[in-house]
């Protein structure tokens, strides 16, 4: 029993750090302690990060098999952990400015910071639910974080009654395989499926619990809660839906695809096939009109999750490798993009107009051409580090002969470039209006910018060993889940 | 005899009604909630009825796990629609539409 606290002890101390937090901040300075709240939830984020990364060895199972912390887990976890703690510290002047700092923010992110980390560990239909669920419900909460906006608490209707409809549509699934396989344990499962195709009750689970999994990852035709969650939020939290929570169902689509019916890839490898080439080019289409930017990460982070399915369609070892590495470009890339957009204002007011950056390089050539250099890296342009992300999950996919898929790719990121180049081009090129932006006044934020612009240009010559690192890790998480 | 095919008839109409009842309803925010909970005890009538026709307990504990967390999903629902009829005066589906595109 000790041993199985061992194994889950990071998810433990986060969920009583969440609860002493929470009762501790209302018992005494309830709003006036949120900074040094925010501040101390990342600084715990980024320990525990190291600390499993570092520490963390082996396949082990915990709760006779209910929680499985593996290579894959722990790669995924230190993914979602930094990336959580990064947007904390990126929230916390934003949110000040704008009186949106309650002491609530840091401990909602926290639980569902540890429902993502028992979603990549869930070795069990139960804690995959669990799991999804602490995150979920955390997530609605925080989409609607802004009270008094008719915007925000809109956001967080769609978002809950959407999302509610996914987890209805899961459930409904892990019930049919539950009663087909006969086990809740993933391991059964597996073993009741067997080799080859699915039993048709099997299969329905599994159609059933894909939908669910493609409404988390907002993949098409499951995307449509995205754009407006993703407008109407206030922009940390968005920053937070396009980075963390991504990883981790992404992490848990791979767990259950592998861990539970990893014995019928002929099944479910089309089905992924079919909602990435959806994915990408619907984020590549929708994304051309528009004209908020936060709307059009939506789209842009749609499209790149058609992107990392690919590499989870190819349904081999290294199809999770490229996915794994392409999660934590992405991941990269967005963190210095929403810092940028966190720091786009006029007289002290958030702006999300595109039009608004018109000859943006004039007035800060700096963070223009970090911005420039983030936008070519999310359209895939070389030798940047975004092409090499696409370019290993299209290989994925050609070494699985599934061509089409690579070529779909291709042609999906031709038309998607267009809409990167267009914020470019008014940064450059754009007509400077008298609602222009103000000069950024964060150098936190300007900070976080360049230093992801930067890892963005240098990673291709391997800076400290990092990108090395970074393969290896993902080459033994992928050798964990696949085998 | 009533069999194990049964319930599981009974718990896939109730679960197609808790969809329709979420895209076809055109009027409360509250019908989507209680759409959403009759999916949710669809998924537990199933979970039983295998539970009982496999003699495995698991189903019955999931089944624990599912009612609770729809209460408190029920509550964050509710939560958030009070917020939502503070800032616009409404409940009604269509007039969710601030944001569109």
């Amino acid at each position: 029993m000790s041993a199985d606290l061992n194994i889950i002890l990071p998810e433990i101390i986060l969920s009583i750090y969440a609860m002493v937090a929470l009762v501790g901040a209302v018992y005494t300075g309830k709003d006036s302690l949120a900074p040094m709240l925010v501040w101390a939830t990342a600084a715990l984020f980024v320990v525990m990060g190291f600390w499993i990364g570092a520490t963390g060895s082996g396949d082990v199972m915990a709760f006779n098999g209910m929680f499985r912390n593996d290579a894959f887990a722990r790669f995924a976890k230190v993914m979602i952990l930094i990336s959580a703690a990064a947007v904390l510290a990126m929230s916390q002047g934003y949110m000040e400015r704008r009186g949106l700092l309650r002491f609530e923010y840091p401990i909602l992110v926290t639980l569902a910071v540890v429902g993502m980390m028992v979603m990549v560990s869930a070795g069990d239909l139960m804690s995959l639910y669990m799991g999804l669920e602490l995150q979920s419900l955390s997530l609605y909460v925080v989409a609607s974080l802004r009270r008094d906006s008719a915007k925000s608490t809109e956001a967080g209707l769609k978002y809950f009654v959407l999302g509610a409809l996914s987890s209805g549509l899961l459930l409904y699934g892990a019930s049919l395989v539950y009663g087909f396989a006969g086990t809740t344990l993933f391991s059964g499962i597996i073993a009741a499926a067997g080799e080859g195709h699915l039993t048709i009750g099997l299969l329905i689970g599994l159609v059933l619990m894909i939908s669910g999994m493609a409404f988390k990852v907002s993949a098409v035709p499951f995307h449509m809660w995205t754009p407006d969650v993703y407008q109407g939020s206030p922009t940390p939290v968005t920053a937070f839906f396009a980075t963390a929570p991504k990883v981790a169902a992404m992490g848990l689509f791979a767990r259950v695809m592998f861990d539970a019916f990893g014995g019928a890839v002929a099944d479910w490898s089309q089905v992924i096939a079919l909602l990435a080439v959806l994915s990408m080019f619907l984020g590549s289409f929708a994304a051309i009109g528009q004209t908020d930017i936060k709307r059009l990460m939506a789209y842009s982070s749609i499209a790149h999750m058609g992107y990392a399915l690919i590499g989870l369609a190819a349904g081999t070892e290294t199809g999770v490798q490229t996915m794994l590495i392409y999660m934590a470009i992405y991941v990269t890339m967005n963190v210095g993009t929403f810092a940028f957009i966190l720091s786009m204002e006029r007289d002290g007011n958030p702006v999300t107009d595109i039009g608004a950056l018109g000859m943006y390089s004039k007035k800060e050539p700096g963070r223009a051409l970090a911005m420039l250099v983030l936008l070519f890296s999310l359209a895939g342009v070389p030798p940047l580090l975004g092409f090499f992300a696409k370019y290993g999950v299209l290989m994925a996919a050609v070494e699985a002969d599934m061509v089409w898929l690579a070529v779909g790719g291709v042609v999906a990121s031709v038309i998607g470039a267009y809409y990167y180049l267009r914020i470019v081009f008014f940064m450059y090129f754009g007509e400077d209006r008298e609602d222009s932006l103000d000069k950024s006044s964060s150098p936190l934020l300007t900070g976080f910018l360049g230093v992801s612009a930067l890892l963005i240009v240098v990673a291709v010559f391997n800076p400290l060993g990092l990108t090395v690192d970074l393969q290896n890790g993902a080459h033994a998480a992928a050798v964990a889940l696949v085998n | 005899m009533i069999g194990l095919e049964h319930y599981l008839t009974v718990a896939a109409v109730l679960f197609v009604i808790g969809i329709f009842g979420l895209f076809l309803n055109r009027k409360n925010v509250i019908i989507l909630l209680m759409s959403i909970e009759l999916m949710l005890l669809a998924v537990n009538i199933n979970l039983v009825a295998f539970s009982t026709h496999l003699g495995d307990l698991a189903g019955q504990v999931f089944t624990l796990f599912v009612l609770t967390v729809a209460a408190a999903e029920a509550a964050i629902g509710l939560a958030i629609l009070v917020c939502f009829f503070r800032n616009r005066g409404t409940i009604a589906v269509e007039d969710i539409n601030v944001m569109k595109g």
